[in-house]
C-alpha cells in the first residue's frame, strides 16, 4: 500500500454495528502482550447492558494531541507514515500525564509491565479490524468516514420520508 | 498460563476458604467444566443427601479453554445434586462470566455448606471474599448484578446471581448472568438459595498467557471463516435461535396444548420473522448481540413494545420460549412470549420448565382434574395469555396452592394434584421435556430419554438427523475421532444405527462443555463445524496441553461415565432412561406426511437403548461394566484427587 494512503487511515468505528462479544480485546491483549487480559488491551467495549448498547473505544490519533501535548520529556510523537501517536519506550518515564489528559481515555496503563500502552494500529494491520467480522471496526481513508457517515444519515431520512409519505397517504 | 487456575473450596457454613492448584494430571483426566465437575461432584458429595440442604455442593466453572482463542470461549457450567429430579443436576450458561472468573484466577468453584444470613461471593484477583448480601434479598436477577457492581465500585464486575425464584427455593429456578444468559435447567438456582447464596460476584485482571499466540490468533480466524460460512450460523446470527421455530412448526414438530398436537396453527405472530420485526422496531436494526468471543450473535434485543410491561429491556427470546409460551399453552401472541421470557428472567426461572408445567396444568384444567378452586378462580384454559403470565408470577412467589405446587416441579405437583394427572406430565426423570415433539424422530427420543440430566435436548442431540444429510457425509462425521463401522440412517424415521448418533453426539457435547465452548460452535446445528480435531490443535496452541482427538474424545467418555456412576449411585435405574407413555400411545396429528401418524415402537425403542448401552460399554441395566471403568480408569471412584 502507498505510504501517503497508509498514512491517511483511521480506526473508524461504527458502535450500532458492535454485538459487544469483547473479542477485539481478547485479540489486542493477544497480539500485543501474548496473553488473554482485556485489562491490558487498547480497545475497550464500553457497555450499558441494561439498553444494550455497546461502544468501542480506542485511541484516535488525533492530529493536535492533548497526550503529545503533555508529555514532558517528548516520548509521545506523531508517526506521520502510518498517522498514528508513538511511545518511545527508551525515553518514556511513566509519569502517566498522558493517560490523564486524553479526552477519550484511550491512554492505557499496564498495571503488570507497569508502562503506558496505545492503539499503535498494528503498525498498520489493526488486527481488531481483522477479527471484527460484523464491521463495527474498520480501517479506511480519512476521508471515506465522513462520506460513510453521510450515506448512512441520508438512507436514514430517505426511510424517514418514506415513512412519513406513507403515513400521511393513509391519513 | 492457562492451567494455572485455580480450585477454591468455600464453606458457607463455617466461613472458611481454601485455594489449591489444580494438577495436570486432573486436567489430562477431565479437561475442566462439567467433566471436572462431575468428578467433584461425585467426591465431594454423600449418596442421599438433600439437593436443598447444606451437605449439598454447588460447583461452579469455565471450561479449560475459556477466555481464550479457541472461539467462544464463554461457557460457565454449573453442578449439584438437582432438588428437580434427585439425580445429576447441571446446568450451563453464555455470557461473560467464565471468562471473568478466569481473569480472577480460578477455574473451579466447590460451594458446600449454609450461610447463617444471606451472603454473596466477591472473587478478584486470586481473592474470594464472603460479603453479607442481606440488602439483595428480594432483588430480581438485573437489580442484583447493578446492586453489586455499585456497591463494589466497578462497573466490569461479572456476576452469577439468583432471583427471588432461587430464593424462593423454586426447584427449577436457574442462575443467570447478565441480562437473559441463564443456567437454567435441573433448578441450580434453587441450590443456591438453600445456601443462602444470593450471588457470585468476579473480576480480574490477572494474565492467562497464550502457548502459542501467534499461531492461536490464526487460528481463531481460520475458526471464525468457518463458522461464519455455515448458513446456520448465519440464519442463527440473523434471528437467534427462533429460525428454528420456522422448520420444525410447520414441519410438526411443536408440542401444542401440552402434548395434544404438534403444530401451533396459529402462530403468526411469534414467528422469528415477527420476533426480528418488534426488535427491529424498538432497537433498531442492529440488534443481534453476542457472548465473549462469539461470531454467531445469536442473542437479540428488544423493548416489550406493548401491554403492562410495554418498553422493557430485555433479549432473547430463544425457541424454547417460543414454545413454552406459545406452543405448549397455544398462546398466540408475541407480546405474551416477550413478556414470559422477560418475567422468567427477573425471577430466575427456568423459562423451559415453567411453560411446561403450565401448559400440563392447563391440560388438567381442561380435563377436570384442576378445577377453579385449584386455581383460586383463575381461568387456566389454554390459549389465555393473562392466565399463563398469571401463573409465572404465582409460580416464582410460591403464590396459591397451584403456584406452590407447581413450583415444586412435575412429579411432586402430581402427586399434590392426584387423580390421574401424572399422566399428562410430558417428562423424563421429573424434568420437563423441551417444547418439540420428538414422536417422528427416534433418535431425538432417545437422547431426551437417556440425557444424564433428565429429559434434555442439548446433552446428546443429533440435531443434524432431521437435515437427511446423504449417508456418506453422516459416515464423515460420526466416524470421527473413533472409527464406527456400524449401520447409518439418512431417514430420520428410522430406529437403525441412531443409537451411535446419540453417543457420538453425547461425546461431543461432553467435549464442549469440558473445554468451556458453546455448542453452537461445534455438530450440533451444522454439519461442518469444528469438533474432536479442531479442539486438540486449539487446546496444544492455547495451553501447551498436548492432546490427541482421541483422548479427548476419552476425557468426554470419562466424564460421561462419572455422570453415570453418580445417577446410578442415586437410584437411576434403567426404568429412569424411558419416555411417558404418550409418546408410545398417541399419534402425531398434524404435520406433514413423514409426521403425521408417527409415535415411537416400544420394542424398537427398548432395542434402542440396549444398542446405546452397548455403544457406551453399560450393561444391560445400563450400569458402567467394570472393564469399561478400568478401560477409563475410573474403576476405584471416589479416588478424591481433588
Amino acid at each position: 500500500m502507498a505510504k501517503e494512503a497508509m498514512a491517511n487511515k483511521v480506526l473508524m468505528i461504527d458502535y450500532q454495528k458492535c454485538t459487544g462479544c469483547r473479542l477485539c480485546e481478547l485479540i489486542c491483549s493477544v497480539k500485543h502482550e501474548g496473553v488473554s487480559n482485556p485489562s491490558r488491551s487498547r480497545i475497550k467495549i464500553m457497555k450499558w447492558e441494561s439498553e444494550g448498547l455497546y461502544v468501542p473505544m480506542s485511541c484516535q490519533q488525533c492530529q493536535d494531541a492533548p497526550c503529545v501535548a503533555v508529555c514532558p520529556v517528548k516520548a509521545l510523537t506523531r508517526d506521520e507514515t502510518l498517522g498514528r501517536i508513538v511511545v518511545d519506550y527508551d525515553v518514556c518515564i511513566g509519569c502517566r500525564a498522558c493517560v490523564a489528559v486524553c479526552p477519550f481515555g484511550a491512554m492505557g496503563f499496564d498495571h503488570i509491565d507497569r508502562k503506558v500502552i496505545k492503539c499503535d494500529l498494528c503498525d498498520g494491520d489493526p488486527q481488531c479490524v481483522r477479527f471484527c467480522e460484523v464491521g463495527a471496526l474498520e480501517y479506511v481513508e480519512a476521508e471515506r468516514v465522513s462520506v460513510l457517515k453521510q450515506r448512512d444519515a441520508a438512507q436514514r431520512f430517505s426511510s424517514a420520508q418514506k415513512t412519513a409519505a406513507a403515513i400521511q397517504a393513509e391519513m | 498460563m492457562a492451567l494455572n487456575r485455580k480450585i477454591a473450596y468455600i464453606d458457607l457454613s463455617k466461613g472458611k476458604i481454601e485455594t489449591r492448584p489444580i494438577p495436570l494430571e486432573v486436567r489430562k483426566l477431565y479437561l475442566g467444566g462439567r467433566g471436572l465437575d462431575a468428578y467433584l461432584l461425585y467426591n465431594h458429595t454423600e449418596p442421599n443427601i438433600d439437593p436443598l440442604g447444606p451437605d449439598n455442593v454447588l460447583l461452579v466453572s469455565a471450561g479449560i479453554l475459556g477466555a481464550t482463542l479457541a472461539s467462544a470461549t464463554s461457557r460457565t457450567h454449573i453442578m449439584a445434586k438437582s432438588p428437580l429430579t434427585g439425580f445429576l443436576g447441571s446446568a450451563n450458561m453464555g455470557g461473560f462470566f467464565a471468562p471473568e472468573l478466569r481473569w480472577a484466577g480460578f477455574d473451579h468453584l466447590v460451594i458446600k455448606g449454609r450461610a447463617e444470613r444471606p451472603v454473596y461471593l466477591w472473587i478478584h484477583n486470586g481473592e474470594i471474599e464472603i460479603r453479607d448480601a442481606s440488602h439483595l434479598w428480594g432483588k430480581s436477577t438485573t437489580e442484583t448484578q447493578w446492586a453489586i457492581r455499585k456497591e463494589l465500585g466497578d462497573e466490569d464486575i461479572k456476576s452469577a446471581v439468583i432471583g427471588v425464584a432461587g430464593e424462593n427455593l423454586v426447584r427449577f429456578a436457574n442462575v443467570m448472568t447478565g441480562i437473559k444468559d441463564a443456567a437454567g435447567r435441573t433448578g441450580m438456582g434453587a441450590v443456591m438459595g438453600s445456601k443462602n447464596l444470593k450471588a457470585i460476584a468476579v473480576r480480574g485482571t490477572m494474565d492467562i498467557k497464550i502457548a502459542h499466540p501467534v499461531e492461536a490468533l490464526e487460528y481463531n480466524k481460520k475458526f471464525i471463516t468457518q463458522i461464519t460460512s455455515a448458513k446456520v450460523s448465519q440464519t442463527q446470527g440473523r434471528l437467534g435461535t427462533p429460525f428454528i421455530w420456522g422448520a420444525t412448526n410447520p414441519w410438526g414438530g411443536v408440542r401444542t396444548r401440552n402434548f395434544q398436537y404438534n403444530q401451533h396453527l396459529y402462530a403468526d405472530d411469534i414467528e422469528a420473522e415477527r420476533l426480528d420485526e418488534i426488535a427491529t422496531e424498538t432497537i433498531g436494526p442492529y440488534h443481534m448481540a453476542g457472548c465473549f468471543g462469539c461470531q454467531v450473535h445469536c442473542r437479540a434485543q428488544y423493548r416489550i413494545p406493548s401491554g403492562p410491561y410495554a418498553g422493557v429491556y430485555d433479549e432473547g427470546p430463544e425457541y424454547t420460549a417460543q414454545g413454552a409460551f406459545g406452543g405448549e399453552p397455544e398462546c398466540r401472541s408475541a407480546i405474551t412470549v416477550l413478556t414470559g421470557n422477560h418475567l422468567s428472567n427477573q425471577y430466575g426461572l427456568d423459562l423451559l420448565e415453567a411453560g411446561s408445567l403450565i401448559s400440563w396444568a392447563m391440560e388438567l384444567y381442561e380435563e377436570g382434574i384442576l378445577t377453579s378452586k385449584d386455581t383460586d378462580g383463575l381461568d387456566l384454559r389454554f390459549g389465555n395469555d393473562e392466565a399463563l403470565i398469571e401463573m409465572i408470577h404465582r409460580i416464582a412467589n410460591r403464590k396459591g396452592w397451584l403456584g406452590d405446587a407447581l413450583a415444586e416441579g412435575g412429579l411432586r405437583a402430581a402427586e399434590k394434584i392426584g387423580k390421574d394427572s401424572i399422566k399428562y406430565l410430558i417428562h423424563v426423570k421429573g424434568m420437563s421435556n423441551l417444547h418439540s415433539d420428538e414422536r417422528a424422530t427416534p433418535a431425538l427420543a432417545l437422547g431426551i430419554a437417556t440425557a444424564s440430566r433428565g429429559s434434555d435436548h442439548l446433552r446428546s442431540r443429533p440435531a443434524i438427523d432431521l437435515y437427511h444429510l446423504p449417508e456418506e457425509v453422516l459416515r464423515k462425521v460420526y466416524s470421527n475421532p473413533i472409527s464406527y463401522s456400524g449401520p447409518l440412517s439418512s431417514d430420520h424415521r428410522e430406529y437403525l444405527g441412531k443409537p451411535w448418533q446419540v453417543f457420538w453426539q453425547e461425546t461431543c457435547y461432553m467435549g464442549v462443555d469440558c473445554l468451556g465452548i458453546c455448542k453452537y460452535h461445534t455438530t450440533f446445528l451444522g454439519a461442518t463445524l469444528p469438533n474432536f480435531e479442531d479442539w486438540s490443535r486449539v487446546l496444544y496452541l492455547n495451553t501447551g496441553l498436548e492432546m490427541s482427538p482421541t483422548d479427548i474424545w476419552t476425557v468426554a467418555e470419562r466424564a460421561c461415565n462419572i455422570e453415570r456412576l453418580y445417577n446410578i449411585r442415586e437410584g437411576l435405574t434403567r426404568e429412569h432412561d424411558w419416555l411417558v407413555d404418550r409418546y408410545f400411545d398417541e399419534p402425531c396429528r398434524r404435520g406433514a406426511p413423514d409426521v403425521i401418524g408417527a409415535k415411537i415402537d416400544r420394542e424398537k425403542f427398548k432395542k434402542m437403548i440396549d444398542e446405546y448401552y452397548e455403544h457406551h460399554g453399560w450393561d444391560e441395566n445400563g450400569v458402567p461394566r467394570p472393564e469399561t471403568l478400568k478401560r477409563l480408569g475410573i474403576d476405584k471412584e471416589p479416588s478424591h484427587l481433588l
